[in-house]
């Protein structure tokens, strides 16, 4: 910057090459082992230039692992808790900021506690809700020795999957605090000019919203996508399998033929989509990513 | 808080805020409170019937040596897995900072890992340091290593962090670089005029003038490697062998959802809803800081 320091910048540029190859190795590696055939792979040292094989190796993945339902799945999943997502939170952001009513307050905070209580956590009572929707009742009314007959599951269904990983307290307070900054003349001329709440929410607030949604939009399809012990506990039918979940059955077992090409190819298919996601839209993903955690 | 000209509607309010309170309420709030509920009740196995034991279920698991043991490991695993990828997203972005006047192809290069799935992490890892068949693991075995992950619960410990860290390496990167830019050319210059050279300006202006990131990052990493991590365990080692990566979080789904242990799973949430508290609250304190810092 100010001086001259050739020594120090030729080891900066070494090591920060090599810090690049360190990182991306791993991936470089899975696509190398995707493009040969099983003989190849199986060599010591395995050859670090792309073969032939991948179309092959990926149609071999394909039929053994039911990966086209599976991507299916996947897609489904990460956009509908993504459309989910974002909608839920931004009306509900805009009635905490917009409208004055008795629990304003308690709703916000029972949206915050979420931040404290991750799947990872509740597993089983999750479950269970998600095993039978009306099961609270169920434990409501046993109290007064009644029986709630009615049960609904949402197992192996895509609202399973979708549902319980729709609320966002990040979400909602990136809008809080977004809608925080604009300018209350705004919602006083559209007062004046007699918009409902809901048209100065349609014409306004929500096109002025869409640099956020969009930044939010690539961070939580890319999450969802990826989403793995939510999925591996609500579904037990393979048709229902999500790419992250089903492609590990493809993992060589001790006693098998040691397919790691097939394997590898099968990983492909399954980061491919959120990698790309996350590198053309890179400029919304870093500020997605700066504001989402703030 | 409130907008000064805001709207008062008796109905309207309540609509807009129904749908997530609908999901917090049943998915969250309900399950956090049933776990609460359970971790103090002992059920017979055929859910016939319940009984109150205050502390028993607690007293039980910390009497047990696995779950001491699991404790012991998870702060191993979070505490190794922090450590080394803040330090790699720090170097990183300290070079790229310091050489480079456009940033945008490194951060391109090295953002992707960020968009892999922690299952898909392991799943990769874990080919990379197959003993047999892995460039890594075939490395080590060549060269005396008598390198085994299935059956070495040390060598599982460390494939795990591996690959737990170089997933998370990314989103330090960005955070390490966007604080970086924020650091004021001009102490820098003044400080190279005063014949600091660029390591002590590195570490006696940038590194302090850094801290708030730092301890937002230590606490979100901190976060990453307790619960995100379960699928980078769950894909390599299902917590073996002999229960050597099983870390806290995966104790809760394997005792609770394989093993059925209702009461001792429910004990396990309770215990990491409050550590998830206490680390939710130094993250909101470290957050406020941030703020302060940046004036």
């Amino acid at each position: 910057m100010v001086e001259r320091t050739p020594i120090l910048d030729f080891f900066s540029y070494a090591f920060l090459v090599l810090g690049i190859v360190v990182v991306g190795f791993p991936i470089y590696y899975c696509l190398v082992a995707a493009t040969l055939p099983l003989s190849e792979v199986l060599k010591y040292p395995m050859p670090l230039i792309p073969g032939e094989k991948l179309l092959e190796n990926i149609r071999a993945a394909v039929e053994k692992g039911h990966l086209e339902t599976q991507l299916w799945n996947s897609f489904l999943m990460a956009l509908g808790i993504t459309v989910g997502k974002i909608s839920v939170s931004i009306i509900s952001a805009f009635a905490i900021v917009y409208f004055n009513f008795r629990i304003r307050m308690l709703a916000f905070w029972m949206i915050f506690m979420t931040l404290m209580l991750p799947v990872e956590i509740r597993i089983l009572p999750t479950y269970e809700v998600a095993a039978n929707l009306f099961s609270p009742f169920k434990s409501l009314f046993r109290i007064f020795n009644l029986e709630f007959g009615l049960d609904f599951s949402l197992l192996n269904t895509y609202s399973g999957l979708i549902l319980p990983l729709v609320a966002s307290a990040t979400a909602t307070f990136l809008f809080r605090q977004f809608f925080l900054t604009l300018p209350e003349e705004l919602c006083e001329a559209s007062k004046m000019d007699g918009a409902t709440p809901m048209q100065f929410f349609w014409k306004i607030v929500f096109p002025l919203s869409k640099t956020n949604i969009a930044a939010l939009f690539v961070i939580v399809f890319v999450t969802g996508w990826n989403q793995y012990l939510w999925p591996l506990l609500v579904t037990t039918e393979p048709s229902m399998d999500t790419i992250i979940v089903g492609v590990q059955h493809l993992i060589p077992k001790a006693d098998q033929v040691p397919q790691w090409n097939v394997a590898m190819a099968g990983a492909l298919v399954a980061m491919v989509p959120p990698i790309m996601v996350v590198l053309l839209m890179q400029r919304w993903f870093v500020k997605g990513l700066v504001e989402h955690e703030k | 808080m409130l907008k000064r000209s805001h709207y008062e509607n008796p109905i309207l309010p309540y609509l807009l805020i129904s749908p997530q309170m609908l999901i917090v309420i049943l998915f969250f709030l309900w399950p956090a409170g049933a776990a609460l509920l359970q971790a103090f009740q002992i059920s017979d196995p055929f859910g016939q019937g319940t009984a109150f034991v205050w502390f028993d279920n607690f007293k039980n698991l910390f009497e047990t040596l696995e779950y001491r043991q699991s404790f012991l490991k998870t702060l191993v695993f979070s505490v190794s897995t922090a450590l080394l990828s803040l330090l790699m997203g720090l170097a990183l972005a300290a070079l790229t900072n310091r050489i480079l006047k456009i940033k945008t192809v490194t951060r391109t290069l090295l953002i992707w890992p960020y968009a892999v799935a922690p299952a898909m992490a392991g799943m990769l890892w874990l080919f990379l340091f197959h003993p047999t068949y892995g460039v890594i693991g075939h490395f080590l075995v060549s060269n005396g290593v008598d390198w085994n992950p299935v059956l070495n619960g040390t060598h599982a410990m460390v494939m795990v962090i591996i690959a737990a860290s170089w997933k998370q390496i990314s989103y330090n990167f960005v955070f390490f670089l966007g604080g970086l830019q924020a650091v004021p050319r001009s102490i820098l210059e003044a400080a190279a005029i005063d014949g600091a050279g660029p390591l002590r300006r590195f570490f006696v202006i940038v590194l302090p003038l850094l801290s708030p990131t730092i301890f937002f990052l230590i606490v979100m990493n901190l976060v990453y490697a307790f619960f995100d991590t379960f699928g980078v365990i769950h894909a390599t080692t299902e917590g073996g062998p002999g229960g050597a990566t099983s870390t806290l979080v995966y104790k809760v789904y394997s005792d609770g959802f394989v093993g059925q242990d209702l009461g001792g799973s429910a004990a396990q949430s309770v215990i990491l809803m409050v550590i998830t508290v206490i680390l939710t609250i130094v993250q909101f304190k470290v957050v406020e800081k941030k703020v302060h810092y940046n004036g």
